[in-house]
């Protein structure tokens, strides 16, 4: 008979779990397993949340094993590490994304593309290798591969840090693969949450002019004023998209929701890319006659691998940047969830798992 | 009052000509400009037949002008020059492709990359700079500037060079700028048509490793025997797209039918890239999620400009690539398109010009 979640592991732990797809959370008693030689233990003191958390939850893409206990966000201080770990030591500074293993012999993890290894174990919601579900950062404590902890630098709050590990990547990381990342180059950023906003950030760093495209007119102040992006358009103006027309290098899509790609192809200048990092459920109409006529294309991205990650985690240290957050109590995570469905947030939870996830 | 096609230029000219969607083409009498400063007169021998020249015969794209001669894989002979023209004298032979004219200043055209000139002047069915219409290679002559003549090497056949001015270029083009010309990836090919057997013939060429993405298992026996390539895959068979799942480099996909492109993308490595140089009429579904999960992207490529054009010939001479033609007399022309509609030829139709166009 296979152990519960309590017995499975050693080391007691507790977190908060969803049941079932109605996705409401709840306190739940777990267990994480002893620090293995190559492990790294560390007490988790902040954790993001972000808009897959909302889909892992709700079922909405069909994959979730409950209980699910969400978070790839998550940055806390080290408390235990393994014998033959030396990049990090007790009481250092450190966070875990989107994966917490892979095989470590592909072609991908030889190119340090964890993220594109096919047996690559996500922090939550997975099968770990050892037979086990996964559990994420709504916990106190977590226990992962020492490549897969990422170092948080002094300068760095963890709390508007944490949402990096996942928002952050996931931008990054395209950015730089498809050349989106000069000095002078135009970008534009579709969509203004969690992604888009730290887009924005990251394309400045960059030295790119950044459009904002969206929506909603009313995140224009926002986005120029706080944001800094240098123009901001309103995707259902006709008249402002048409002028826009052949303006731009790059369009990073941060939006899942259902929305057209033809009004994008036509914003970029020839050999322009847009890459959708948002993946909605209904594919969209490609027309191809723009993408051979101005030789265009669109291609997706995954989070980042970890000597990515860790690298961007350096840059936005370096440049100062950081999520803007609403830090809220581990109780509050529900309502949370529910302002996170009609985007009501600026511009990413951060649940202070420290001082408020207590068992009752 | 608008002078006739006959009257509107001093050299007579005689072609054939469609008059209308019907795409039904007959003997046409127009009319040349006299060769400028900086033009090159070339007496055309041969023209290649392209699936485009289909499309906008039939108005497909709903651009067409009527009268329309068709035809941009124009093979031929220098008979005058221009004093300003250098590189090419009379006795050259020389071919012209789909561009005859662009802007020349902006970024695009700074770079070579004429045909992404959002003014570029097209061989046919196109304004040019005086106003009047382009007609193209299904004709005894032809007034061009000397800076989108190309020039054949001595050692290709005329009549199977000339489809390399667009077939060739349209896939030799993105293969480079995508990084399909370095030995040992592998490459798939969608379509083995005119564009398709040439891609088939340059990856050989760069060292890849190619594999033909067909509907026609009829194609299969030409496309490992005689043109090279290394495997084949019936695209509509699940067990064998299955197999090759995660196999492939890059895609070229010649094909301008509507087809799903899930499956194609499911072919592709990480990073893997599906290139469109066909151009369906219709948009197509794109899959977002197997970009994502595989870092995988879709782009489009439209033949290239007159410098890589020229490379692209000058590679061809060195390794001796030519197209594989089925050499047709004018009066033919109208089945040849009835014919290349159900794709029933190996792999281009090329005029006889020189020696059956007669009006």
């Amino acid at each position: 008979m296979s152990k519960s979640p309590e017995q499975e592991h050693p080391i007691k732990a507790f977190g908060w779990a969803a049941r079932d797809s109605s996705g409401v959370l709840s306190p739940f008693q777990f267990s994480r397993r002893a620090t293995g030689d190559e492990d790294v233990k560390f007490k988790v003191l902040y954790c993001g949340v972000c808009h897959s958390d909302l889909h892992c939850v709700k079922n909405e893409w069909g994959i979730s094993n409950y209980p699910l206990l969400p978070g790839h966000e998550v940055a806390g201080e080290v408390t235990e590490v393994g014998s033959k770990v030396t990049k990090f030591k007790v009481g250092d500074r450190v966070g875990v994304g989107c994966i917490v293993g892979g095989c470590h012999s592909c072609e991908n993890c030889n190119n340090d593309l964890e993220n594109y290894c096919p047996q690559s174990v996500q922090t939550y919601n997975s099968i770990h290798f050892d037979g086990t579900m996964t559990y994420g950062g709504y916990s106190d404590i977590m226990v992962a591969h020492q490549r897969y902890i990422v170092r948080m630098p002094e300068n760095m709050p963890l709390d508007a840090g944490a949402p990096l590990l996942c928002a952050g990547i996931t931008v990054y990381s395209p950015l730089k693969y498809y050349g989106l990342c000069n000095p002078g180059m135009h970008l534009g950023v579709v969509g203004l949450g969690g992604l888009g906003h730290v887009a924005v950030k990251f394309g400045k760093a960059f030295g790119m002019k950044v459009t904002v495209i969206s929506t909603s007119p009313n995140k224009k102040q926002e986005a120029i004023e706080r944001l800094g992006a240098d123009a901001f358009l309103v995707s259902v103006d006709q008249e402002q998209m048409q002028a826009a027309t052949g303006t731009m290098d790059g369009i990073i899509d941060t939006v899942s929701a259902e929305h057209a790609l033809a009004p994008l192809i036509g914003l970029v200048k020839t050999h322009g890319k847009i890459v959708c990092v948002g993946a909605p459920e209904i594919p969209p109409q490609l027309p191809v006659f723009p993408l051979l006529m101005g030789r265009k294309m669109v291609g997706g991205s995954l989070i980042g691998g970890m000597k990515e990650t860790q690298e961007m985690i350096d840059f936005a240290a370096k440049h100062g940047i950081t999520a803007d957050i609403e830090v809220i109590p581990m109780d509050y995570i529900n309502t949370a969830m529910d302002r996170l469905v009609k985007a009501d947030v600026k511009y990413r939870f951060v649940i202070d798992i420290a001082n408020s996830l207590t068992q009752a | 009052m608008a002078k006739s096609a006959e009257e509107e230029h001093p050299q007579k000219a005689v072609g054939w000509a469609a008059r209308d969607p019907s795409g039904v083409l007959s003997p046409f009498k127009f009319s040349r400009r006299d060769n400028g400063d900086n033009d090159v007169t070339i007496k055309i021998l041969y023209c290649g037949i392209g699936h485009t020249d289909l499309h906008n015969l039939k108005n497909e794209w709903g651009t067409s002008l009527y009268p329309m001669v068709p035809g941009y894989e124009i093979a031929g002979v220098v008979t005058e020059v221009g004093r300003n023209v250098t590189k090419f004298r009379v006795g050259d032979k020389v071919g012209v492709g789909c561009m005859i004219g662009s802007c020349r200043s902006c970024d695009n055209c700074a770079q070579d990359l004429e045909n992404y000139c959002h003014k570029g002047i097209l061989t046919y069915n196109s304004a040019y700079y005086d106003g009047s219409i382009t007609f193209g290679g299904f004709s005894d002559k032809v007034v061009v500037d000397h800076n989108y003549v190309l020039r054949f090497p001595d050692n290709l056949p005329l009549d199977a060079a000339a489809p390399l001015l667009c077939a060739g270029i349209t896939v030799y083009s993105p293969m480079k700028y995508f990084g399909f010309n370095e030995p040992g990836k592998h490459l798939g090919v969608v379509g083995l048509g005119g564009l398709g057997h040439m891609a088939v013939k340059f990856g050989k060429a760069f060292g890849l490793k190619v594999t033909v993405i067909s509907t026609s298992a009829s194609k299969e026996k030409d496309a490992l025997e005689r043109l090279g390539a290394d495997s084949f895959l019936i695209s509509h068979d699940p067990d064998q797209m299955q197999a090759a799942m995660g196999t492939l480099d890059g895609i070229i996909d010649t094909v301008s039918a509507v087809h799903p492109l899930q499956p194609l993308i499911n072919l592709l490595k990480t990073n893997g890239k599906l290139i469109m140089v066909g151009a369906p009429d219709k948009p197509l579904e794109l899959p977002i999620f197997p970009l994502l999960m595989g870092r995988k992207l879709v782009a489009g490529s439209g033949i290239g400009g007159l410098k890589e054009t020229q490379e692209m010939v000058d590679f061809a001479g060195k390794q001796n690539i030519t197209a594989d033609i089925e050499v047709i007399p004018m009066d033919y022309v109208n089945t040849a398109m009835e014919r290349l509609a159900k794709g029933d030829v190996k792999y281009r139709f090329v005029i006889d010009v020189a020696n059956t166009l007669t009006c």
